[in-house]
C-alpha cells in the first residue's frame, strides 16, 4: 500500500509536468534571442522582447480588444449570471426547471455549435460581425458560469443572519444590501474573474462572431502558418503571470478570512 | 460548483412574487435571444435552400442532411473515434491522479488541483501550438533524438492521429480529473475500512467499493470532455494533418471560407444530434441510478 501510494505520487507529478511544458516552453521562447520572426529554434538568452512587446501593432491591436471584450463580458454577464444565480438560490419559482435546462446546454453544448447558430443568426439578421457580436456571445457562454457559482453561494448562506438584521428592525431592502450581498459577494467576483478567464480564451466562439476583427487567440491562430513572433509568447507569459498572481492572491484572502 | 442535492432552506423571504422574476428576466432573455433563438434559426437553415447572394427559402429539404452526412461520413466517424479513444485515454490517464490526490493529498490538495489548472492561464490555441514546437520535426526535442541517433531521420509524430489525440487528451486532461476527484473526495474512509475489515483485499475493495463510488464523477468527466474533443478543430488543424481531418474542420470551413450554410448548419446539427445520442446511450448502459442508489445505502 506504501509503495503505491508512493508510486502514484510520482505518477502524479509526471502529470503535472506533463500539464505545465508547453506553458515553460513558452515563456523560455520569449526570451529567445530569434533573428527573423521564426522562433522554433533556441539563439540565446535576452530580455530584449519585453522592451518591444508592443512593436506589432496588430497583435497589440488584437490583445487591447481582447481586454476590453473580456472586460465589458465581465461586468454584463456578472450582472446578469448573479441575478439568476441569487434567484434560483433562493426562490421557487415558476420556469426554474426551464432555465436550469437551458443553462446546462449553455455549459454543454459543442463550442462550435453554438458559435455557428449564432453566426447564421447574426447573418440572417444582417448584423455585421465585430466587437459588439463577439461580446454578445461571450456574455452568453459566461452568464450561466457566474450563476452556477452564486447559487452555489446562495444555498449554503446561513439564514440566522439575515433574520437577526430584519429582527434589528431593517426592512428587505436595507437587509439585502448590507448583509445579505457582502456574504455573496466574494462568489460575484470568482464568478466574475470565471466569465474574464473564458472571454480573454476563447478561440472557437469568436471566430465564428468576428467577422474580419481580430482577437489575440486569433491573432495568434491566423499567425501560426508564418511563424509566431516572440512579442506572443511574452503576451502570453504576462497574461500567464498576471492570472496566477490574482489567483493566488483571491485564494490567499479567502483562506485568511475563514481563519479569522 | 452546482449542489442541487443540497436541501434548499426557503420559507423565509416569500414576499414579493414578481422578485424572482425580475432577478432572471435580463440574463434569461439574454440566454433565449443569443442561445435558443440561434439554435431554432440554424434548425432551419438547415432546411432552407438558395445561396447567400439570392437568398434562401424554406423547403423542407431533408435531403441536405443525407448529402452532408454522405460527403463527410469518413470525417464524422473519424471524429467519434478520435473522441471516444481520448475519452478512455483520458479516464486511464485522469483517475490515478484524481485517486492519489484524493486519498493522499492530505493538506497539499488544494495545492495539487491548483497545479493542474495552471495550464488555463495560458491561452488554448497558445498551448496547442506550444505542442507544435516541441513535437516538430527537428525541433529541440526530435531533433536532439535523431542528432543523437535514437531516431531514424525520417520519424515524425505531427500529423499522424497520435499527435491530434495527444493534443486533446492534453487539452482536456484537467477536465476528467476534478469531476473524479470530486467523487472519490466524498467517500468515507470509513467504508474503505469496512470493506477491509470484512476481509476485501486492497484489490477488491478498490473494485467494489471505490470505483463504483467513483463512477458518477467518471460519468461527469466523460460528459465534459467526449462532447469537446469530439467537435474540437483546434487541435486536428494545428497537430494534424489532412489525413486527420475532423468534422469540426469541415463544418468552420463550410461556414466561414465556403459560406455554404445549409449544409453548416445541417452537419452541427447532425454532430450535436450523434453526439447527445453518445451521451444518453452510455448514461443507459452505466445505470447511473443504480450507483447513486448503491451509493445513497
Amino acid at each position: 500500500m506504501r509503495r503505491g501510494g508512493r508510486l502514484l505520487h510520482a505518477y502524479t507529478w509526471v502529470i503535472i509536468v506533463w500539464l505545465i511544458l508547453p506553458v515553460f516552453v513558452m515563456i523560455a521562447f520569449g526570451f529567445n534571442d530569434t533573428k527573423g520572426r521564426y522562433n522554433q529554434n533556441w539563439v540565446g538568452f535576452t530580455f530584449k522582447w519585453y522592451g518591444r512587446v508592443f512593436d506589432l501593432d496588430e497583435l497589440t491591436r488584437a490583445l487591447v480588444i481582447s481586454v476590453v471584450v473580456a472586460l465589458v463580458s465581465m461586468v454584463v454577464s456578472g450582472a446578469l449570471g448573479t441575478g439568476i444565480g441569487y434567484a434560483l438560490g433562493r426562490y421557487q419559482f415558476r420556469g426554474s426547471g426551464t432555465l436550469n435546462l437551458i443553462m446546462f446546454a449553455t455549459m454543454s453544448a459543442p463550442e462550435l455549435v453554438m458559435g455557428a447558430s449564432l453566426l447564421t443568426l447574426f447573418v440572417s439578421l444582417g448584423v455585421g460581425l465585430g466587437v459588439v457580436t463577439i461580446t454578445i456571445a461571450h456574455v452568453m457562454f459566461s452568464i450561466s458560469f457566474v450563476a452556477v457559482v452564486v447559487r452555489a453561494r446562495v444555498l449554503t448562506l446561513d439564514r440566522s443572519v439575515e433574520e437577526a438584521a430584519a429582527d434589528l428592525g431593517a426592512n428587505g431592502w436595507t437587509t439585502f444590501w448590507k448583509v445579505t450581498f457582502p456574504i455573496i459577494l466574494p462568489a460575484v467576483f470568482s464568478g466574475m474573474l470565471l466569465a474574464f478567464a473564458l472571454s480573454i480564451d476563447d478561440f472557437v466562439v469568436t471566430n465564428f462572431t468576428a467577422g474580419t476583427t481580430v482577437t489575440f487567440p486569433l491573432w495568434i491562430w491566423g499567425a501560426t502558418r508564418i511563424g509566431l513572433p516572440p512579442q506572443v509568447n511574452v503576451m502570453g507569459t504576462i497574461i500567464f503571470a498576471l492570472g496566477v498572481v490574482i489567483a493566488v492572491a483571491t485564494n490567499v484572502r479567502a483562506r485568511q478570512r475563514s481563519r479569522g | 460548483m452546482a449542489d442541487a442535492s443540497r436541501p434548499v432552506r426557503r420559507g423565509f423571504a416569500r414576499r414579493g412574487k414578481l422578485t424572482p422574476y425580475l432577478l432572471v428576466l435580463p440574463g434569461g432573455l439574454w440566454l433565449l435571444l443569443f442561445f435558443a433563438v440561434p439554435m431554432a434559426t440554424m434548425l432551419s437553415l438547415s432546411l432552407q435552400q438558395g445561396d447567400i447572394v439570392s437568398g434562401y427559402a424554406f423547403t423542407g429539404h431533408w435531403q441536405t442532411y443525407v448529402d452532408a452526412i454522405v460527403d463527410y461520413r469518413s470525417q464524422l466517424v473519424r471524429s467519434l473515434v478520435y473522441g471516444a479513444i481520448a475519452t478512455v485515454v483520458l479516464i486511464v490517464l485522469a483517475f490515478p491522479v484524481a485517486y492519489w490526490i484524493a486519498f493522499f493529498g492530505g493538506r497539499r490538495k488544494p495545492t495539487y488541483l491548483f497545479l493542474l489548472l495552471l495550464p488555463f492561464f495560458v491561452s488554448f490555441v497558445l498551448r496547442t501550438i506550444s505542442w507544435r514546437y516541441i513535437l516538430t520535426d527537428d525541433g529541440f526535442v526530435l531533433g536532439a533524438l535523431k542528432d543523437a541517433g535514437l531516431l531514424g531521420p525520417g520519424f515524425h509524430i505531427l500529423g499522424t492521429p497520435f499527435a491530434v489525440i495527444a493534443g486533446l487528451v492534453y487539452n482536456f486532461l484537467p477536465f476528467m480529473v476534478l469531476p473524479v476527484y470530486v467523487a472519490l473526495e466524498r467517500i468515507d474512509p470509513r467504508v474503505v475500512e469496512a470493506a477491509r475489515d470484512l476481509y476485501a483485499g486492497p484489490a477488491a475493495a478498490f473494485r467494489k467499493v471505490v470505483f463504483p463510488l467513483a463512477l458518477p464523477g467518471v460519468f461527469a468527466g466523460v460528459l465534459m470532455t467526449f462532447v469537446p474533443v469530439s467537435s474540437d478543430y483546434v487541435n486536428s488543424a494545428v497537430l494534424g494533418s489532412s489525413s486527420t481531418t475532423m468534422i469540426g474542420q469541415v463544418i468552420q470551413a463550410q461556414y466561414l471560407v465556403n459560406s455554404d450554410y445549409p449544409t453548416a448548419s445541417a452537419l452541427s446539427f447532425a454532430l450535436m444530434a450523434v453526439l447527445l445520442i453518445g451521451v444518453f446511450a452510455y448514461a443507459r448502459a452505466l445505470g447511473t441510478e443504480d450507483v447513486m442508489t448503491v451509493a445513497a445505502r
